[in-house]
């Protein structure tokens, strides 16, 4: 134990970047109490961008957007399920907006924001930056851009700076969507002054300016950055966007190889490893502290191409749906981490989602239904995996591959490289049998559907077209939750997604935290490490 | 110099091609998760993949011959930043790991020779074929868990250096050499201390081809007429064994390191790996898997010009142990 402590009183940072105030608490700090400001986290991830709305930045680098940068509205905090805490969808919260009103008829929103705010350099937050960082994430084009599109937020003309502190988003049409998708990384606020100091007529949004130096309000600074190997935040001390968060500063180390992490946790030497494998989640419980959270609105499936004949035929796509040995493949693919997603009852009584579809492993029922279709004696179908969710994909499709044999469905494994995989399954969506995940950002099973069921859509990698479907989903994307006609609608479309089955849910993955010496984690939906509200245990 | 032009351009056009050829669309994967068709095609536009292959290829000349690399999408940064600050990384941890390589695999090459068939050849045909046959990964996942997991002897396997240690300023990338330079012994040690495992796990791989090819090359000096010459001539063990046999023994085993050094380079990714070390096997090995072009091609060419280099620095070697070899060019 004297190696460890002596590790934390030295405290020195390996950093370039540690300016001379940053040095100056250091030395004033005694060495006992400076042992809970610091902690080291490891993650598999490379961030590889300070600036999420920049082409090619990678989903480990949105934490950065989270940790560094502020946004007008945040999300509250709840009791998760499967231990710790995780965000609450339901509970909107200031953040850079002290408060906010919504017309009459939904269409204007106004924020005012928090006096008190500033910017890391000091400069005050105003209306103008808000609407400056909002025109530039809609201009950009790529990710953010069709994140905010989701929102209703599409055009710089729908954002006004009224005043300094006031600012407004003018809507097309009132939607449910709109203020949670102001919570989501995407919409965060920049220091308009600097990023246009350093703004050229060919990168008028200051894209090479923003990507290595952050210009935000958050509750940390980035103090040091080496993509591939790791990064410093740094408290800033003067956030106003919610509670100051317990801990001065936190590293975090990038760690390809996951025995090695697993090494590095149960020792003790990081306090928190992020988004560990399921297997080592399992192993590790007792041990060090593992909070595996089922990652709100967000299913493994199985995919069944409707381009390729066979699966047209409903009863061949019933027949796949009952030959799957679900708990096998949850406890050999997921070692048990998530929630099941079968078995459930036959009538939809709730708009819960993800929900029990009410498939089972059933061979007899498969037969059954294979034999009433034109294939009863089964056909030949290649089965995609990507290589880079092997992980998971791969047991899977094997337990599969072996059941569905016994109806005499032949299929065999095609690998597809990581690079290639969202080409094939998402883009030209040509792979007809493939297992694919999907997780919405924002927790509405209505979200979930637009994204995967509505023709011609992303993540609608079995190509499924129902008219029904694109109807409800046309009404009930917007539509509010209290509306009475949306929770049967929503009942209706989970009835139609279970009977034509073009998607097989197979479970609901959880995202694995190990912490030995840290505490206070939370789930976000965004699925990366937001690090304000972890202290050290 | 005459010879590496063509090979630079061989590599330079190869290089552009077969990442061309890689299966993946680099705009589909940077797009990001909620892409659509326009928001794809923004990207490809702005990463400049709309344009004909010969374009591109001479937009990539253009840029090469002004020193620029390209930038890495996967990492973020430009090539050349990425390159020269992650191959001193591979290469301090590959030099150092064969010097270690060199000091066990030569003696014990030597000994073996002039004792075959005893109990230290035995030992010294264990060692290497259990060196060689073990995968990097393995031996040092083995080598944490006893050294640091259970013992707690070495350092947390956290790259270069622990976050406690400052990083030296940057004169060569080499962290021993900086340190010293810097005249900072403790970020010296710190540096060396996480070299260690490190380089054992890559040592023990690259030791069998040294050991052997000293054996052999080693017994074939021994039994050779003027080994047998110098013996009759009343000479001392020591002075023939160091002088005249090993001395004739080294070319082959020069070859053998120059060989042994590149292809430990770039296989070095599985070390790299397990031990967070930020080098450039891992690097090209992330940008192969993002289809990220610049950097993979910047990767090639860069250990293109490294093996030249390292091709060079063998033949000079040649001329220094055996004057032969330079007379002969003289003439």
């Amino acid at each position: 134990m004297n190696r460890k402590i002596s590790r934390r009183s030295l405290l020195k940072v390996g950093a370039t970047a540690i300016t001379a105030s940053s040095l100056s608490f250091l030395k004033i700090l005694p060495a006992s109490a400076a042992a809970g400001d610091v902690l080291v986290t490891v993650t598999g991830q490379t961030i590889n961008s300070l600036d999420l709305h920049r082409t090619g930045t990678n989903r480990a680098s949105y934490q950065v957007a989270v940790n560094v940068y502020d946004r007008l509205v945040s999300f509250g905090t709840k009791e998760a399920v499967g231990g710790g805490m995780s965000y609450d969808y339901a509970t909107i919260e200031p953040e850079l907006a002290e408060s906010w009103t919504v017309s009459e008829d939904g269409l204007l929103l106004t924020f005012k924001i928090k006096s008190d705010a500033k910017f890391h350099d000091g400069k005050s937050v105003t209306a103008q930056d808000v609407k400056w960082s909002f025109d530039r994430a809609v201009s950009v084009g790529g990710f953010p851009t069709v994140q905010m599109k989701a929102g209703g937020l599409i055009r710089p003309e729908q954002f006004t700076a009224v005043d300094d502190v006031t600012f407004t988003i003018a809507l097309d049409k009132p939607s449910k969507l709109t203020l949670p998708d102001l919570a989501v990384p995407i919409p965060f606020v920049i220091n308009s002054e600097v990023a246009k100091a350093n703004a050229t007529p060919e990168d008028p949004w200051a894209m090479e300016y923003l990507h290595k130096t952050p210009a935000g309000s958050g509750a940390f600074k980035v103090a040091a950055w080496k993509p591939g190997e790791q990064l410093i935040y740094e408290r800033n001390d003067d956030w106003a966007g919610g509670e100051l968060p317990g801990i001065k500063r936190l590293v975090l180390r990038e760690v390809a190889s996951p025995a090695t992490r697993r090494a590095l946790i149960e020792r003790g030497d990081v306090q928190l490893s992020f988004n560990i494998p399921n297997k080592d989640a399992k192993e590790l419980a007792g041990e060090v502290s593992v909070i595996s959270t089922p990652i709100e609105n967000c299913m493994h499936v199985l995919g069944l191409n409707t381009t390729f004949e066979p699966f047209q035929d409903p009863d061949v796509r019933k027949a796949m749906a009952y030959a799957i040995p679900y708990e096998e493949i949850f406890q050999a693919a997921a070692y048990g981490r998530g929630e099941r997603l079968w078995g459930g009852a036959a009538k939809v009584d709730s708009t819960e989602w993800p929900r029990k579809s009410p498939y089972e492993y059933d061979m007899d029922k498969a037969l059954d239904h294979l034999g009433k279709s034109a294939f009863s004696k089964g056909f030949d179908v290649p089965f995609s995996i990507s290589l880079g969710l092997s992980d998971w994909m791969e047991p899977t499709a094997l337990l599969i591959q072996e059941s569905i044999a016994k109806l005499g469905i032949k299929s065999e494994l095609e690998k597809i490289p990581g690079a290639n995989w969202r080409t094939a399954a998402l883009v030209e969506k040509r792979l007809p049998l493939h297992l694919d995940n999907f997780g919405g950002w924002l927790n509405y099973p209505c979200y979930y559907f637009f994204w995967a069921y509505q023709h011609g859509h992303l993540f609608n990698s079995s190509n499924y077209k129902n008219d029904e479907v694109e109807a409800l989903v046309d009404e009930t994307l917007h539509m509010s939750v209290e509306d009475p006609d949306y929770a049967p609608k929503i009942m209706r479309l989970f009835e139609i997604a279970f009977e034509d089955i073009p998607r097989i849910p197979l479970w609901q993955p959880a995202l694995n935290v190990a912490t030995n010496g840290a505490q206070g984690y939370e789930f976000w939906f965004h699925r990366q490490l937001d690090i304000r509200g972890l202290t050290s245990a | 110099m005459a010879q590496t032009i063509p090979v630079v351009i061989g590599v330079v056009v190869i290089s552009f091609l077969l990442t061309r050829a890689l299966p993946g669309d680099p705009a589909v994967y940077f797009a990001g998760d909620a892409a659509d068709a326009a928001s794809i095609q923004q990207v490809r536009e702005a990463l400049g993949l709309d344009k004909s292959m010969p374009q591109q290829f001479l937009i990539y000349v253009g840029d090469l011959l002004r020193g620029d690399l390209g930038q890495s999408l996967s990492s973020g940064q430009p090539v050349l930043t990425d390159l020269t600050y992650r191959l001193p990384a591979s290469l301090e941890l590959t030099l150092v790991a064969l010097g270690l390589s060199c000091l066990i695999a030569i003696p014990l090459g030597v000994l073996a020779a002039t004792r075959p068939g005893t109990w230290v050849d035995h030992l010294c045909r264990v060692l290497v074929t259990a060196g060689v046959s073990l995968p990097t990964f393995f031996t040092g996942v083995v080598l944490i868990y006893f050294f640091y997991y259970l013992t707690g002897w070495a350092p947390a396997p956290l790259g270069r250096l622990d976050f406690i240690y400052i990083e030296p300023d940057r004169v060569t990338g080499f962290y021993l050499i900086d340190s010293l330079l810097a005249g900072d012994i403790e970020t010296f040690l710190g540096a060396l201390k996480q070299l260690i495992l490190p380089s054992i796990t890559l040592a023990l791989f690259t030791m069998a081809p040294i050991a052997r090819m000293t054996r052999s090359a080693m017994i074939s000096a021994l039994s050779s007429d003027y080994i047998r010459t110098v013996r009759a001539a009343g000479l001392s063990r020591t002075t023939i064994l160091r002088t005249y046999a090993f001395r004739n023994a080294l070319l082959p085993v020069i070859t053998t390191l120059g060989m042994v050094f590149s292809f430990s380079l770039g296989a070095n990714v599985l070390v790299e790996r397990v031990f967070a070390w930020p080098g450039i096997g891992s690097y090209a090995v992330d940008a192969l898997v993002a289809s990220d072009y610049a950097a993979v091609q910047g990767f090639v060419l860069a250990m293109a010009l490294l093996f030249v280099f390292v091709n060079l620095l063998i033949d000079l070697l040649y001329s220094v142990v055996d004057p032969r070899i330079g007379f002969a060019d003289n003439e």
